[in-house]
């Protein structure tokens, strides 16, 4: 059992400077957005269930970034950041958490549920685990077509408590699926601590019972992840072993918007010191080390991702309701009932 | 017409579809190596191999939700449950991921998929291996459901379902795997959606499906000896629903009873009443009465087995009921 901590990587090369930009742009992003999607919860445009990502973005950037463009992506409910990270416009993910004609589900789906056929990403799945099994099929599919793409599955904590990440995995590995399984360990299951939860603390552990290789990675460096999930790519892909990853992360937030971030699970100092290994915080502290970034650029930057996601909420808040057929639209296939 | 057994109908169903189509594939328990818990697939490992007949752990969840995910990126899976009890099992995929992926991805990602397997009681198999679960499935939006009585309307239902780009519920009788009928030669497909008339009658319509539709037959000879004409309508296909069959076939008995292995409430039965009530009730000169699986677990003393399973006494004593013969 491997556990990465520490970049392997040179970061002075120019193509460094120019990825360590590109992963601090993406993470703002996500944490911009996610900051005006809770105020828009706060206003009542965005309704019913609205998990955030704040804290975690270093997971879904580093891990989504090295992928192809045919690789495909599976996520839970906490999928806002992934579906950014894997190319959906600001404006498709927001008009979606709006219930907009114009989200990337057609206003269908919601904050749980948000695709994008073309760009690989099979949801957004809100039954805990549920989607695991779903994303081991899609790197059945591969193999079974003889391709080399990649299926990457981004779960939380708690789904590797349940049956369906228990027999997603057995199947992955016994039939050598190329197959990425992402752990996010936040730390809660809702307000449920890991330890209260499962009975071995280290989840990657887990991989010895599939004979499945695993490593339990610093989840808020995301050079740190880009590695390790280039790793397991790397596995997938040439050899088409599946790997489970365990991503140690923190939110934030509460679990959803309806709850509040500390209080009754956890104290204000735990998410105080959390925010110390923040992830933004940490590469942009990195790249003003290397002499890459300034706080003017720093601010130039942030001024920017905050102006897509201004775009991004008044596209929203000015597209259409679906029609009013959109109702009964999509239940069936085409041609079908 | 080839005489064959329902099993081996829907063995040529798959052999042929897998001919037809690389993107077809079997998964389930016992699928290949053993050949098929009931032999539904024998034969299929030899000829196409591993890679497209593929034995599973028992992990009716996992394997379910692997071929939800192979639809979703462009297979067309057939997932065999080795009976319906155990799809229970996998209700969250079946229910939950492929009957609502295409709508609340708006329209993108489609799974077109069957799940296939015998259902309903069998002799003296105890409560958990002897239900009918076709209306649990029938209430969701996003699946059909299919449940073929005879041997040509297997062959020809299941080629329609693999053909579907909708998640097809294909349940099949435990009882009737070994019953022989005529099957066209050649290829051909039954079209989902469109119930039959397996005996045609005026005095009163026994609306029916799957295993029922022998009970029915059985009812419909006792009555026609003393002199009553009874209609079977083999439903073929819960949902879609075939309403129009359905009502044309009361329009001219006037008088219905429907037929059902399962248990009573909100049963398919339930579903068939309502729409004849409110689409022909002034055609009806009775109220129709249904004859279903008593609302009990089944239990396994073959007497009390007997006693909660539909019969053709009971859908003849029915009859006399609605044609006021009692």
């Amino acid at each position: 059992m491997a556990t990465s901590t520490r970049p392997e990587r040179k970061e002075s090369s120019a193509d460094a400077a120019a990825l360590h930009r590109q992963y601090l742009r993406h993470m703002l992003l996500i944490r911009r957005f996610e900051e005006k999607a809770g105020e828009a919860y706060s206003l009542g445009k965005i309704g019913g269930f609205c998990h955030l990502y704040i804290g975690q973005e270093a997971v879904a950037v580093g891990a989504i970034t090295g992928l192809r463009p045919d690789d495909y992506v599976t996520s839970a409910y906490r999928e806002h950041g992934q579906a950014l990270a894997r190319g959906i416009p600001p404006r498709a993910v927001m008009a979606e958490l709006f219930g907009k004609a114009t989200g990337c589900s057609h206003g269908k789906g919601g904050s749980m549920h948000l695709f994008d056929a073309n760009l690989g990403f099979l949801g957004g799945h809100g039954i805990v685990g549920s989607h695991i099994p779903i994303a081991a099929g899609a790197a059945f599919a591969i193999k079974y077509r003889g391709g080399d793409q990649v299926s990457v599955c981004f779960f939380g904590e708690a789904a590797a408590n349940i049956g369906a990440f228990h027999e997603a995995l057995n199947m992955a590995s016994l039939w050598d699926l190329p197959a990425v399984f992402i752990c996010e360990n936040n730390g809660y299951g809702m307000g449920t601590a890991v330890a209260r939860a499962s009975a071995v603390q280290q989840l990657s552990v887990r991989g010895n019972a599939y004979d499945m290789p695993a490593e339990m990675v610093d989840g808020q460096d995301v050079a740190v992840v880009r590695e390790a999930v280039d790793r397991a790519v790397a596995r997938a892909r040439k050899e088409s072993k599946p790997t489970l990853l365990e991503l140690r992360t923190y939110r934030y937030v509460g679990h959803s918007m309806s709850d509040a971030a500390h209080g009754t699970y956890r104290t204000k100092d735990e998410v105080e010191e959390y925010r110390r290994r923040d992830p933004i915080k940490l590469l942009a502290e990195r790249m003003r080390n290397a002499g890459t970034l300034d706080d003017a650029g720093y601010a130039a930057l942030d001024a920017e991702v905050k102006a897509e996601v201004e775009d991004a909420y008044a596209f929203a808040e000015s597209s259409p309701d679906p029609d009013p057929a959109a109702l009964y639209a999509d239940v069936y296939a085409p041609g079908g009932r | 017409m080839a005489v064959m057994t329902y099993r081996d109908a829907l063995n040529q169903a798959l052999r042929e579809e897998m001919h037809r189509d690389d993107r077809v594939f079997l998964m389930g328990e016992e699928v290949a190596e053993y050949d098929g818990a009931y032999k539904v697939s024998r034969g299929l490992l030899k000829e196409f191999g591993a890679r497209r007949v593929v034995d599973t752990p028992i992990a009716e969840l996992g394997f379910a939700g692997i071929g939800v995910g192979a639809a979703m990126v462009g297979l067309r899976p057939v997932i065999e449950m080795m009976t319906w009890n155990f799809a229970l099992l996998a209700i969250d995929q079946i229910v939950n991921a492929a009957a609502k992926m295409r709508y609340m991805s708006g329209g993108q990602l489609g799974v077109p998929i069957v799940f296939r397997g015998p259902g309903g009681a069998a002799l003296q198999l105890g409560a958990q291996h002897s239900q009918s679960f076709e209306s649990w499935y029938a209430h969701v939006p996003g699946l059909k459901v299919v449940m073929p009585a005879t041997p040509a309307d297997a062959k020809g239902l299941l080629k329609s379902a693999i053909r579907d780009d909708n998640p097809v519920i294909f349940i099949e009788g435990e009882m009737l795997y070994n019953n022989k009928g005529e099957v066209p030669e050649g290829e051909y497909t039954t079209p989902i959606g469109s119930a039959d008339i397996k005996r045609p009658g005026r005095d009163v319509t026994f609306v029916c499906h799957a295993k029922t539709v022998s009970v029915a037959l059985k009812a419909a000879e006792q009555l026609a000896a003393e002199g009553v004409e009874a209609e079977v309508l083999d439903l073929r296909t819960i949902r879609p629903l075939d309403i129009e069959a359905i009502l044309s076939s009361v329009a001219k008995t006037n008088r219905c009873v429907v037929v059902e292995e399962g248990w009573p409430f909100a049963g398919v039965g339930a579903e068939v009443v309502d729409v004849i009530q409110r689409e022909a009730f002034d055609a009806l000169d009775a109220p129709i009465i249904r004859v279903t699986g008593a609302d009990v677990p089944m239990p396994y003393n073959k007497q009390l087995e007997k006693a909660a399973k539909a019969d053709p006494a009971k859908v003849v004593a029915a009859a006399k009921q609605v044609l006021y013969l009692a």
